[in-house]
């Protein structure tokens, strides 16, 4: 039976981990390689780096961590922020990365989705789509750009089917209203989204227990979930929750 | 792991699509001595060959063009062991419904099929192996492992399958007969039991 993702989110300024996790025996728990192994190692089904700066001068030092975790971790790894261009994508899957995510360059230049996939295959290629509901319900939902701070003009539903028609292999979307409240994620939104296309959604922003996963598996229909700020709140690792989530009866891969 | 045992070229066959990246870097970590071939001469002192797939199945018609599949056809029938990956699995077959007009290589007869429409697709994660033949490239590994998928076509059962995946029904995970190897699933991206099927079928190539 396919299982549900657990994806272990790394955020990363200028080459460093920002709210890193703090693994007692790593010896720099601020370097992303270093993190994204042991994450790996605890379970986690796949990793991502969100470059959360993206500035082109620290971007070398993103692509090193690529490099060196790459060399270690033999589960998907994704990179996304600050890919605008094809090159910028080339860049990052020769440093080793399996999967570009991409937002804001999507949203002014939708051709990139098709550019980017034509090359490296569908899977190779995540739309990252922030959405901040309105009163009028999830399907109503807005997207925005430059990290939060544009409304792009588009509705949640209505980008999500241009990008899988485009060519998007997977959806990562994150509700702006949820995220960084640790009250739980979007299902609503969520849901409608996976309703709304056939590729896979993978769910962002609110998590701060166990339940919360488990109810955006089921009530949110998501495919995946992003996890990080989870793992400051008393879950050690993905095994961990992964263990607590299948006995909630959730697919998951174990062991793991 | 000692050399007598993965010893002298690996080859990965690079059509020029998607990222071969991944699939190096992991037969090396298994201590594979890995070169990238292009052309049907790149070839032809290979101990083994690899074919990844990432990528629209038409993509594997330059294979039949370059002159590729002919030298790839007479290699492994002369005792080289080959192991394809992802749409490198679904190239043994006859073709495939995602480009009719291309052919496959044919070693199974079979046409690769789309997802039927009841469920998600592309089928993208991970899933369980069902053993249903005995399989060389499964070699102690537990009895289910999940490895990782990610693909929107898939081939059906056939004798030589070894091991299927059931995701809208089953399908050929795993295929083995004499020399032609291959996978549906990216052993590249499957964490330890992946990298336990490298090295299984790097062993392989020695017997």
């Amino acid at each position: 039976m396919l299982t549900r993702r657990i994806i272990a989110c790394l955020d990363v300024a200028a080459g460093r981990v920002v709210k890193g996790i703090q693994f007692v025996d790593l010896i720099d728990a601020g370097d992303p390689a270093a993190l994204a192994i042991r994450h790996a190692q605890g379970g986690a089904d796949e990793i991502v780096f969100l470059d959360i700066t993206a500035t082109h001068e620290k971007r070398s030092l993103l692509l090193d961590a690529v490099r060196r975790a790459a060399e270690r971790i033999f589960v998907p790894l994704t990179v996304g922020g600050g890919i605008r261009t094809l090159d910028d994508a080339l860049r990052v899957f020769d440093a080793g990365a399996d999967k570009v995510s991409i937002n804001s360059a999507a949203l002014r230049r939708p051709e990139l989705i098709t550019e980017i996939g034509s090359r490296f295959g569908a899977q190779a290629v995540v739309v990252a789509i922030d959405a901040r509901r309105s009163a009028d319900g999830p399907e109503k939902a807005e997207v925005y750009l430059n990290g939060g701070r544009l409304p792009a003009g588009v509705g949640v539903l209505a980008w999500a089917r241009e990008a899988e028609s485009r060519g998007a292999g997977e959806i990562l979307l994150t509700s702006m209203d949820s995220d960084g409240t640790r009250s739980g994620f979007d299902c609503e939104l969520t849901g409608a989204v996976s309703d709304a296309v056939q590729i896979p959604v993978i769910a962002s922003g609110g998590a701060g227990t166990v339940q919360h996963f488990a109810d955006v598996f089921t009530a949110g229909r998501a495919d995946a979930a992003l996890a990080a700020s989870i793992f400051h709140c008393g879950v050690s690792d993905a095994r961990t929750l992964k263990h607590e989530l299948a006995q909630l009866g959730l697919p998951m891969r174990l062991p793991c | 792991m000692s050399d007598s045992i993965t010893g002298g070229k690996t080859v990965v066959i690079d059509y020029q699509t998607g990222n071969l990246n991944s699939v190096c870097k992991a037969l090396r970590a298994v201590g594979a001595d890995v070169s990238i071939a292009t052309t049907p001469e790149g070839l032809r002192n290979a101990a083994r060959i690899v074919l990844p797939g990432v990528g629209h199945f038409s993509s594997t018609g330059c294979l039949q063009d370059s002159g590729v599949a002919d030298a790839l056809r007479e290699q492994v029938a002369g005792g080289t062991p080959f192991l394809g990956i992802c749409v490198g699995l679904q190239w043994l077959f006859g073709g495939s419904t995602e480009a009719p007009g291309v052919s496959g290589l044919g070693v199974f007869s079979e046409t690769c099929e789309r997802f039927p429409s009841n469920v998600k697709s592309p089928h993208v994660g991970w899933n369980a192996l069902e053993r249903v033949g005995e399989s060389r490239l499964l070699d102690g590994l537990e009895d289910s492992p999940y490895v990782y998928f990610t693909h929107s076509y898939r081939a059906p059962r056939v004798s030589a399958t070894t091991a299927v995946t059931h995701y809208g029904g089953e399908f050929t995970a795993i295929v083995e007969r004499e020399n032609w190897m291959a996978v549906q699933f990216h052993p590249e991206k499957s964490g330890e039991a992946g990298l336990t099927i490298l090295e299984n079928f790097l062993r392989v190539s020695a017997c």
